[in-house]
């Protein structure tokens, strides 16, 4: 199977790229900015929300029951979904999703795909298929126009370029849509894009969409948005197709009042996103008249089989793990070098990836449970990372490298009590190069990655069990003394 | 084609795998202990709406039945309009004289895309957030620059879970959720209200009569 999320595979480490990105203060102040208003907005949403900890237990339930019977609720979907007239496909992975649509597309003749917003289109890698078979992709939700005009990659799951400033949005449009003006406010530029796309919504015969959730009762799709560039995708051209990670279906049409009031408040810090789309099917005389939908597996199922990290997958992409960690904050979303970046990425990406190359995310956190305590579906994110990271360390142990020979010999040092005073005083007698000004700055080798951003004390002359055991000499011999000098004293 | 049986199976067989060893519950078994009837009295709740509204830069208007023709008159003067196109289902008596009203089944694309004004009821609205439900009238509803949604007192709920019981019987229609006119926050979290949908949005508010 060739499982992709994104371009993740040819990504550096996580400290690699964070280090590089930490320099780019336009890009930290940016960042900063919007997952502080973000933040801000949440919090007086929630706030006034009296029953949230009702529905984020509710919301885990669903979730956690919709898992445990997936074939019965994908079946039941698909059923649906045929009666009301639409057509179900099936998608492994990343290369058979991307097969069936560019093949739906061409089968429907068409040159040009007008794209709502979706996280799982950038997992697939679908815009560089259609690109590579002649078929031009129009992203229209206004951040991932701002992407992919800039050829940019997201780095916020539901404000992908919120690493953007106006000025450079306003670079963008002018080299991108060719207009000679254009002003910075956002307003101007909002309305460059509603001009240069409303031609495409009209003219585009085919719609491209991911899903917020499948219903299983009725085989309906919900999609949530705010622009409108949703609805005219779902709603003008002829064929829509939708993609939709087989872990979005949700048992009934009921089950929307409790992720409605869920996702809005926690995604944007509104009570409620301007537009919410529901469809089943195909609805004759009204909207596309043909539907297609692909469920894509892409590495969910070997999730699904972690009874510790499958937990995962009750994730609806709200972003507000990202907006509160103090990770993300810093660094922005590249330095994850995936499509899913903050939390949820550094649990999703090396999850979805079989680790590989990925390891490096689990790291990418100081456990601090902020992101589980935002979560509106209750994923505890600090539980899985530890899990992964033992994962990582399993997995290294398994190989030949320095720091598992490091680790296993520290293991053994460990175990005697013996060694372990044997290797202080060496450490103490070996340290001396090291030492300056009372404080340990650089070690060589591998333990430099410690004291590159930590300085140290040195090791001291006296370890405490060394001082304890002359400490109890020292007195067994003052009451040694002591019961000599009583018994003078009574003779 | 065959791309889906197989695969089909093998997705299917992997979630049974997965799923083996897994510990369930059954659904009517999940706790549902949030909000989901109305606590709040109707006049609250009324308003409740209408503060939503406004929040979400929507202009809102009260009428009673025998006023709204009235008040739609008075909209569409406002704006200098003369025309607007209608919903299917909107009811003729409650259009005004003077002015030309077109179906939006009897209208094209092109002529709802450049249409300054479009009408039409709702289903149900949610005022605990701002939320009206539009049954069909997909493009009618999205593609003028104004929509002039009405929306009677007795379909407003207070809650979430209420709205979505309402619409049980009409769940596999086409089913959209307005809050507001179109927005976006995409250019450093500025709010700029009409994107792509209409820009504005106006509420006619029809009280009982009495």
């Amino acid at each position: 199977m060739s499982i992709r999320v994104g371009e993740a595979a040819e990504a550096p480490s996580f400290q690699k790229a964070a280090f590089k990105l930490l320099d780019d203060a336009q890009l930290r102040k940016n960042v900063r900015h919007a997952t502080d208003v973000i933040t801000n907005k949440r919090a007086i949403v929630v706030g006034e929300q009296h029953d949230w900890q009702q529905l984020r237990s509710a919301a885990s339930a669903i979730k956690q029951h919709t898992l445990a019977h997936l074939d019965e609720y994908l079946l039941k979907f698909e059923g649906a979904c045929i009666a009301a007239g639409g057509h179900v496909h099936w998608a492994s992975d990343a290369d058979e999703a991307n097969r069936i649509i560019i093949g739906l597309v061409k089968q429907y003749g068409g040159k040009e795909v007008i794209k709502v917003k979706t996280m799982t289109s950038d997992e697939i890698g679908l815009n560089k298929a259609f690109e590579a078979n002649g078929i031009r992709p129009h992203e229209t939700d206004l951040a991932d126009m701002i992407v992919q005009l800039g050829h940019d990659k997201p780095s916020h799951i539901v404000v992908p370029a919120l690493h953007k400033n106006r000025q450079q949005v306003r670079e963008i449009f002018m080299q991108a849509m060719g207009f000679s003006e254009l002003g910075d406010k956002p307003e101007d530029l909002t309305n460059a894009a509603r001009q240069y796309l409303r031609k495409k919504f009209l003219e585009v015969k085919i719609g491209f969409s991911g899903a917020n959730y499948l219903l299983a009762d009725t085989g309906g799709v919900c999609v949530v948005e705010s622009e409108g560039n949703g609805r005219m995708c779902l709603t003008l051209p002829n064929v829509l197709i939708t993609l939709a990670g087989i872990e979005k279906v949700i048992p009934s049409f009921r089950d929307l009042e409790v992720f409605l009031q869920l996702l809005p408040r926690s995604a944007t810090g509104e009570r409620m996103n301007p537009y919410n789309s529901l469809w089943t099917g195909a609805h004759k005389g009204e909207g596309p008249q043909y539907f297609h939908v692909v469920l894509l597996d892409n590495g969910r199922t070997r999730i699904l089989a972690d009874p510790e990290s499958r937990q995962t997958l009750h994730c609806i992409r709200c972003g507000a793990c990202l907006n509160t960690c103090p990770v993300y904050r810093q660094t922005g979303g590249h330095a994850y070098g995936s499509i899913y970046a903050g939390p949820i990425g550094a649990i999703l990406t090396p999850q979805l990836f079989d680790m590989q190359h990925s390891q490096s995310l689990p790291y990418a956190s100081s456990l601090c449970g902020a992101c589980y305590e935002v979560c509106p579906v209750k994923i505890n994110i600090p539980e899985v990372l530890i899990h992964l990271r033992g994962r990582v360390v399993r997995e290294q142990q398994s190989g030949a490298n320095l720091e598992a020979i490091g680790m296993k010999a520290m293991a053994r040092i460990f175990l005697s009590s013996r060694r372990f005073e044997a290797a202080q005083r060496l450490g103490h007698i070996g340290q001396w190069p090291f030492v300056s000004e009372g404080w340990v700055k650089h070690l060589p080798g591998m333990l430099g990655n410690w004291t590159a951003v930590r300085d140290l004390r040195p090791l001291p002359k006296q370890s405490f069990r060394n001082w304890w055991r002359e400490r109890e000499k020292a007195s067994a011999k003052s009451a040694q003394d002591r019961s000599r000098s009583t018994k003078n004293l009574s003779s | 084609m065959p791309e889906s049986t197989n695969t089909r199976e093998a997705i299917l067989n992997r979630i049974r795998e997965a799923n083996a060893t897994t510990p369930s519950f059954e659904y009517r078994t999940i706790e549902r202990n949030y909000q989901q009837t109305a606590t709040l009295d109707r006049e609250t709740i009324l308003k409740t709406f209408a503060d939503r509204l406004h929040e979400y830069d929507a202009q809102v208007l009260e009428a009673k039945p025998d006023t709204l023709a009235a008040t739609i008159a008075k909209v569409l003067l406002a704006h200098n309009q003369k025309s607007a196109i209608i919903s299917d289902d909107f009811s003729q008596k409650n259009l005004p004289e003077g002015f030309t009203f077109q179906r939006e089944s009897e209208s094209t694309t092109e002529h709802m895309n450049t249409a300054e004004y479009a009408i039409s009821g709702c289903e149900v609205a949610i005022a605990h957030t701002g939320t009206i439900i539009l049954r069909g009238a997909r493009k009618l509803t999205l593609l003028p620059d104004r929509l002039l949604c009405i929306v009677y007192e007795n379909q407003i709920v207070e809650t979430v879970p209420e709205a979505i019981a309402r619409l049980e019987q009409f769940k596999t229609e086409p089913l959209t959720f307005v809050s507001g006119p179109s927005a976006t926050a995409d250019i450093e979290m500025t709010r700029i209200r009409g994107v792509h949908g209409p820009r504005f949005l106006d509420v006619v508010l029809v009280r009982n009569q009495h």
